[in-house]
């Protein structure tokens, strides 16, 4: 116990030291502490597009919204649904009903061209006909500027965040729809979600607009709860007058972003790694300056009488704490500078632009930093041992 | 009535070979030693003799290659790494050169240092620290750092760090060599102070005749074997 604590005692004496010499090292150490921040700014920002774009599709789903597709379709661009399996889909068991009857939304699904406003450069943009109970089965939905569109004319409302990534999506413009000027009369806003990337218009407007008859890509519905999903699936599925799939929302959305998201992580993560590797050289670099220019100390401390254990520790637990003040700078920059930073990417699995906010979570902070953690703790354990493994006479002998 | 003188280190038959790339470079060879209790010994020798070698086996800096170091009847050359060092911080104070003080640290924290590797309390290690610093002669610098000091001030500090735990061997390797005479004297005159009135068995290791003549015995190292007479 008393040996314990006195190996305690000697890491925290000799650390103390090593970090008082710290402004005899200041050029290095601060180079260090930069080196390992830039590259937990860039590994932090770089995941938080790709967690900005699972929160955006998060926000999106509701745990008791269902979405019926053709069978096969992976996405709504895929699927094609005719109006009578919209109204048997309407009618099936479990879902939420009020006066008008079921509340699920047939909708339509087509891609429009426009200018991305920060590249000025060609976009997908979806543009989504919807049916009254659209408004009820996403229940953040809300109008922040200008009116809600009329039933039956050509006017469309606009996704907040699609105003803000699109060029001529301001309220009072007008959009090339099919050879024709439709107007903006809204803004809205979708609690975050999808949905906000979107432009939309009366689903009966757009069917004649694209020429599709009577029919639609997808129905939204509501549940009565959550637990009523599996009676409802089992009773479309089992129906031989239709040939679709249901989901809950959540697992379409998990569907629509894994394929975008796991390419931004894995960009992410490889660029971290890469330019970690970078930083680990630079305070495997700052810490052999260290270990060497306090060489005479080393050796004079271990010739008291310190051991070389607690000497390893000390120069690890300088090494770990730049690395730390350099993950926690890099951490907090990232989460200034990008932390809700709006932008808009094309997600493959739709075809369609998804406009998202950086999401700087507090996950991504401590990961950040752990990874800082990591390039310090590789970087002080090779001059640590050097330091500790050098005979303390010959280590004299070379001062 | 007669009184009886107790051998404190003892080097029995040592050989130290340094091993550089495939040459061997023997430096000790078959060298014995007995330095008695409360004895002040000057270890000269031309560079390169193996003074500060031998210096390092007594402070159990360094092993040797063959044969046995023995210091109050311990084989300190049989202790491991970790009780080595154990060892050296409750009996060993080793004065420097160049003093080999920590820049960051006050004169009082800097001889506080070896009484980290005790279990005393803060006051006391400051209280043993003052008395130190108070023996040298530099109570007045205490809160001094080593930049504001002169070189024999912080001999002193050196000094004061290598008897603050009370050790039983006082080792010295050229104390004197980086001070100007008037600085050189008062450490000597230290040095025999602490061996003449606190019976501190001290080895020093010197180029300087004069500096040696302050010991009771004087021996010389040449081609790793002691004698007592200096060779032409």
């Amino acid at each position: 116990m008393a040996g314990a604590f006195n190996w305690f005692s000697q890491i925290a004496s000799i650390t103390a030291v090593n970090l008082r010499s710290l402004p005899q090292r200041k050029g290095s150490s601060v180079t260090a502490v930069f080196g390992i921040a830039g590259v937990v700014a860039v590994m932090v920002s770089v995941l938080s597009i790709a967690q900005g774009i699972l929160q955006t599709m998060d926000n999106s789903a509701s745990a008791d919204n269902v979405v019926v597709l053709r069978s096969g379709a992976n996405t709504e661009m895929m699927s094609g649904l005719v109006g009578d399996d919209t109204r048997i889909i309407a009618e099936g068991p479990g879902l939420a009903r009020n006066a008008a009857g079921a509340i699920a939304s047939a909708e339509l699904f087509v891609i429009i061209n426009l200018l991305k406003k920060a590249t000025g450069t060609d976009a997908n943009v979806p543009l989504r006909g919807v049916e009254s109970a659209a408004f009820e089965v996403r229940d953040k939905f809300n109008i922040i500027e200008g009116r809600m569109f009329e039933w039956g004319l050509n006017e469309v409302i606009v996704g907040v965040g699609a105003k803000m990534e699109f060029e001529g999506l301001e309220l009072g413009s007008t959009i090339p729809v099919a050879q024709e000027e439709w107007p903006v009369v809204g803004i809205f806003e979708a609690g975050g979600g999808l949905s906000e990337t979107e432009i939309w218009v009366d689903a009966a407007v757009l069917q004649p607009a694209y020429r599709r008859g009577n029919s639609y890509q997808s129905v939204i519905a509501k549940l009565e709860s959550p637990e009523s999903f599996e009676q409802f699936k089992d009773a479309l599925t089992s129906d031989p007058r239709l040939n679709v799939k249901a989901m809950r929302e959540s697992e379409y959305y998990e569907s629509q972003s894994a394929m975008l998201y796991n390419t931004i992580t894995g960009i992410g993560t490889f660029i971290a790694v890469i330019m970690g590797f970078g930083a680990i050289f630079g305070a495997l670099n700052t810490m052999y300056t260290a270990v060497s220019s306090r060489a005479r100390e080393i050796a004079t401390l271990r010739a008291l009488g310190f051991h070389s254990g607690p000497v390893i520790i000390s120069i690890m637990a300088e090494s770990l704490l730049l690395a730390l003040a350099g993950g926690v700078l890099g951490a907090v920059a990232a989460w200034w500078v990008f932390d809700g930073f709006r932008a808009a990417t094309l997600n493959m699995t739709s075809f369609s632009q998804v406009a998202f906010a950086f999401d700087v979570s507090l996950s991504l902070l401590t990961r950040g930093i752990l990874f800082a953690m990591v390039i310090g703790f590789i970087g002080g354990l090779f001059p640590a041992v050097r330091a500790a493994r050098q005979p303390v006479a010959s280590a004299l002998r070379e001062l | 009535m007669t009184q009886t003188v107790q051998t404190l280190v003892s080097i029995s038959n040592v050989d130290k070979i340094f091993k550089r790339g495939s040459e061997e470079i023997h430096v000790l060879g078959g060298l014995d030693l007995e330095i008695p209790q409360a004895e002040f010994l000057a270890l000269m020798g031309p560079s390169g003799s193996g003074k500060s070698t031998l210096l390092n086996l007594i402070g159990g800096l360094d092993r040797p290659s063959q044969g046995s170091v023995a210091v109050g009847g311990e084989r300190i050359d049989e202790l491991s790494d970790r009780r080595l060092a154990a060892w050296r911080a409750r009996h060993v104070g080793l004065v420097f050169q160049f003093y080999n003080l920590m820049p960051m640290l006050s004169a009082q924290k800097n001889v506080e240092l070896p009484l980290l590797l005790t279990h005393l309390s803060r006051s006391e290690r400051k209280k043993r620290a003052a008395i130190a610093l108070e023996i040298v002669g530099l109570s007045h610098r205490t809160d001094h750092f080593p930049r504001t000091l002169s070189g024999g001030e912080q001999q002193r500090v050196g000094i004061a760090r290598a008897i603050v735990t009370d050790p039983t061997l006082l080792l010295c390797d050229e104390p004197t060599g980086d001070l100007d005479r008037k600085s050189g004297d008062e450490i000597l005159s230290l040095l025999q102070a602490l061996n003449q009135e606190q019976g501190k068995t001290i080895v020093m290791v010197t180029h300087d005749i004069h500096a040696a003549a302050r010991a009771s015995r004087t021996l010389y190292l040449n081609k790793g074997q002691l004698s007592t007479e200096a060779e032409e």
